[in-house]
Parts: C-alpha cells; sequence; structure tokens
C-alpha cells in the first residue's frame, strides 16, 4: 500500500488509517460528523496529495488535450482551470479530471488516485502528437483547504490581495515556507477552498503550519469520510460510484463539459449520437421519505412496484449538514423528473422517496 | 475505554445486560467506536424472534451500513425508539442511553457462556 508525504502526521493526530485506491489514508480524525460541519461553517484541511499529476507539454500539447479530453482546451488561458474528463470510444467516463493552463505549451492534469497509472498509460497510447506526457504523481504532495473560513486561513501564508485575485477555477503559483506552491481555488465539498500542490518533501511543513498557525480559525483536519458525505451533498460525481467507462458522460452528468461542437475528440460520435437520440439513461438525486439509507447498488424500482427494476444507486448516505437520507442513482431516463416518487430496495425491503433536482447543498452565496 | 463488569460481552462487540426475564443488549464502547459517528439504526420488530449470532439489526454510519448480531436466541420485546432520533446515543453512552433492544424468551445457559468483561478486554488486547 502507499503512504502521502503526510502519513506520520496522520497518525500523529488519531487518523483511523484504511485503505482507498491502493492508498494508506485517514477516514476521519475526530468523527465523520464533526469534520462534515467544520467544513460547512468553518474550515477543515484534508490529505489529497493520492491524487496524480501529469504534465502535458510541448507545442503539441494544446491539440493532444483537444482530442484527449471533452471539455474545450481553446477557451482556457494562462492560471485558468477546467474541469473536464477523458473519455473511451463509447463515451464512457475514463476519469474525471482538472486541466489547469500554465502556457499555451504546458498543461497539468489533476487526476483521481485509483485512476493515475491508467489514465497516463491512456493518454500516452490515445496521443497522436509529439506531445510529452509525463507521470510527476510522486513529486507532488497536496493539501485542500475548504470552508468558508477558507480565504482567512490561506491569507496567514499568501498575501491577502492576491487571495482576492484569485478566483474560483483559477490558480497562481507562490513562495510558501520556502517552497514553490501552485494554489487552485477548487475544491470538492461545494464550499470556498483551496487545493495547494506541492513538492512532497514540503507537505508536511506545511500541513503543520497550517493547522499551527489556523488553529484560531478552528481548522480541523478532516478525513475521507467527511470528504465523500461533503461532495455527495454538493452532488459532485465520485469515479467507481457516478463515473464509469460503461456509463457515458451525458448520462452521469457531466453534459455540460461535454463540448460537442468542435473538432476531433475520443466519444465525441458516440455521444453526438447519443444526444441525438436521447440517453437511455440519467443521474438524478433521490431523498427518502421514510427512515432507511440507500447505498450504492440497491435497486430502484418504481414506486410501490419493487418488482419494477428502473436503476440502482450509486452513492448514498444521511449527511450531517442537510439531515436528510438521501443519494445519487443511475435510472431509466423515463422516470427521471423532478418529484417522481420511486422505491429503493434496501436489504429486500422498499422504502419510498422522490426524485429531487441536484445539489442537495448550494453555499450560501 | 470502559467495559462494565457487570455486562456480558460477545467477541462480535456486543453487550448483554440481564434484568430479571429481560436481556438488554446493546454493542461496545470498542465497536462505537470503530464505527464512527452512526447516523440511522434499522431496529428490527417488536416480536421478531432472533437466533444466536443471526443478524439482529443494522446500524449505518455516513459510509457504511454494519450488522449488530444477536448475542442470544430469543424474542425482540422491545427496541430503543429514541434511537430513530438520536443514533449518536450509541456513540456517546453505548452501555446505558445507547442500549438498542431488550430480548425476552432466552436461555441462561446462552448467557453464561458469553464472555465476561475481562474475557473481552483479553480479547481486544486491552
Amino acid at each position: 500500500m502507499q503512504r502521502t508525504p503526510l502519513y506520520e502526521e496522520h497518525l500523529k493526530l488519531g487518523g483511523r488509517m484504511v485503505e482507498f485506491a491502493g492508498w494508506e489514508m485517514p477516514v476521519q480524525y475526530s468523527g465523520v460528523v464533526a469534520e462534515h460541519v467544520a467544513v460547512r461553517q468553518e474550515v477543515g484541511i484534508f490529505d489529497v496529495s493520492h491524487m496524480g499529476e501529469i504534465w502535458v507539454t510541448g507545442p503539441d500539447a494544446r491539440s493532444a488535450l483537444e482530442y484527449l479530453t471533452c471539455n474545450k482546451i481553446s477557451s482556457l488561458y494562462d492560471g485558468k482551470a477546467q474541469y473536464s474528463a477523458l473519455l473511451n470510444e463509447k463515451g464512457g467516463v475514463v476519469d474525471d479530471i482538472i486541466v489547469y493552463r500554465f502556457s499555451a505549451e504546458r498543461f497539468l492534469l489533476c487526476v483521481n488516485a485509483s485512476n493515475a497509472d491508467a489514465d497516463f498509460a491512456w493518454l500516452l497510447k490515445h496521443n497522436k502528437t509529439s506531445a510529452v506526457i509525463t507521470n510527476v504523481s510522486a513529486e507532488f504532495g497536496q493539501i485542500a483547504i475548504q470552508g468558508p473560513k477558507a480565504a482567512k486561513l490561506l491569507e496567514l501564508f499568501v498575501d491577502p490581495s492576491e487571495v482576492a485575485k484569485l478566483k474560483y477555477f483559477h490558480f497562481h503559483e507562490a513562495e510558501i515556507l520556502g517552497a514553490h506552491v501552485i494554489v487552485a481555488r477548487t475544491g470538492y465539498t461545494g464550499e470556498d477552498g483551496f487545493e495547494l500542490f506541492l513538492p512532497t518533501a514540503k507537505t508536511a511543513e506545511m500541513w503543520r503550519a497550517i493547522l499551527d498557525k489556523g488553529a484560531s480559525l478552528g481548522v480541523k483536519p478532516c478525513g475521507l469520510g467527511a470528504r465523500d458525505s461533503l461532495r455527495l451533498e454538493a452532488a459532485y460525481p465520485l469515479h467507481g460510484h457516478e463515473l464509469g467507462e460503461e456509463i457515458s458522460a451525458l448520462e452521469s452528468g457531466l453534459g455540460w463539459i461535454v463540448k460537442l461542437d468542435r473538432g476531433e475528440f475520443l466519444g465525441q460520435e458516440a455521444l453526438a449520437k447519443q444526444k441525438e437520440a436521447g440517453a437511455p439513461r440519467a443521474l438524478v438525486g433521490f431523498v427518502l421519505d421514510e427512515a432507511g439509507i440507500a447505498r450504492q447498488g440497491d435497486l430502484v424500482a418504481e414506486a410501490g412496484k419493487p418488482e419494477t427494476v428502473i436503476g440502482a444507486v450509486t452513492s448514498g448516505t444521511k449527511t450531517p449538514t442537510v439531515n436528510v437520507s438521501l443519494g445519487m442513482a443511475l435510472v431509466d431516463s423515463k422516470y427521471s423528473a423532478v418529484d417522481k416518487p420511486v422505491s429503493l430496495v434496501v436489504r429486500g425491503r422498499a422504502i419510498s422517496g422522490h426524485i429531487v433536482k441536484l445539489p442537495f447543498y448550494r453555499k450560501p452565496a | 475505554m470502559e467495559f462494565p463488569s457487570e455486562l456480558k460481552y460477545t467477541k462480535e462487540h456486543e453487550w448483554v445486560r440481564v434484568e430479571g426475564d429481560t436481556a438488554v443488549v446493546g454493542i461496545t464502547e470498542f465497536a462505537q467506536s470503530e464505527l464512527g459517528d452512526l447516523v440511522f439504526v434499522d431496529l428490527p420488530a417488536v416480536g421478531k424472534a432472533v437466533t444466536q449470532h443471526g443478524t439482529m439489526c443494522v446500524v449505518e454510519s455516513t459510509k457504511a451500513a454494519s450488522d449488530v448480531y444477536s448475542p442470544l436466541s430469543g424474542t425482540v420485546k422491545e427496541v430503543n425508539e429514541s434511537l430513530k432520533d438520536d443514533p449518536g446515543l450509541i456513540n456517546n453512552t453505548p452501555y446505558t442511553d445507547g442500549w438498542i433492544v431488550k430480548l425476552s424468551a432466552f436461555s441462561a445457559a446462552e448467557v453464561a457462556a458469553l464472555l465476561s468483561a475481562d474475557d473481552y478486554k483479553k480479547l481486544l488486547g486491552k
């Protein structure tokens, strides 16, 4: 199992370590609920060093990414980040990624931990240009700072005017504690926040400094448990749950990042056809109207007819902020209308619920 | 961690307190700590017959659902209704307000064969 540069810090903080995507990661420190609430109300930090980083560089970098990713690379400019995905020929999602443009010839891709090696091999295999693709995952540690006080916390390390200038889905490079750091205003919690890309050797020092200096702001270390419940409330898809090679990008609700109307890219043809014909399945949100929790794999059925299966749950839980039992499911498109009553089959018992509009949580304006 | 000496325990981390012809059942402090914050308890129906080591109910954290096994064969006489609104009672007070079910029609021999607090602590290596 792999360990991040923060492994020792997690042990010192009493983190409960579990296996995740081949990595030994903290699922919680003080408790999932307290950590979840800290991010919604104050600020929390997460070790996301397990995420992968891949450089795509050279005069062909742009044209390579135009073909390899589904969003519109040409709309990026230096210092801008973009949510995108790698799609297979069927339009299924190999991985969802963030692309950072450093220059017209230099792009960084941030990819999921479980897919880093596979994504790298996939990019090499499908690259038809002379762009240079390098897997540098081992060189970076990553810390996410998330919550309404995230900017206040970052201001302890970065000039406040720089923090104010940094808009959502933008990044800049800074010198913090003598280390070269990429600071991106991105996250996976539904709150304001930042993701810091640091040299591996400097990650632990930065982590300790954030907890130390940020104590006055109530900063809490947060584990994968809170990360998952936070992203679910914000309805961010997770690979292996809402996203996968057998679920098309349109079905999984990624239609907004699939820019069909441009030059050729992987998955384009299949998705153009699917858009025309209508996607057979749709990702929906649901809440339960009775006690219970529906989890990944539980079947979704027509209301009152548990034998008429219309789909399956991709993620589900009862979350601390919203305090209702909720989840996302991939269902037959015919049944995807908001307010439609459904049955969730949990341990052989049908529980009534209904389809709701996503997300479940939106940060106060 | 506390493991009251007047209770009996199972290696699956349930506890039993016999009160006359009733056996009160819950999960241990160790179990609740391993499970993390509980957000839902799927309680059995009153009157349900349970068998020793069979699934008695399900407790759920934000992350996962876990079976709780019945430490004894018997009949569910009462369930802790307070857990419907506050499953965290199991986390906060696992041996008192966090009890889960009360069983009747159980055998004294099965109770006698359960672990003592010392046996259970040994099992945990504490």
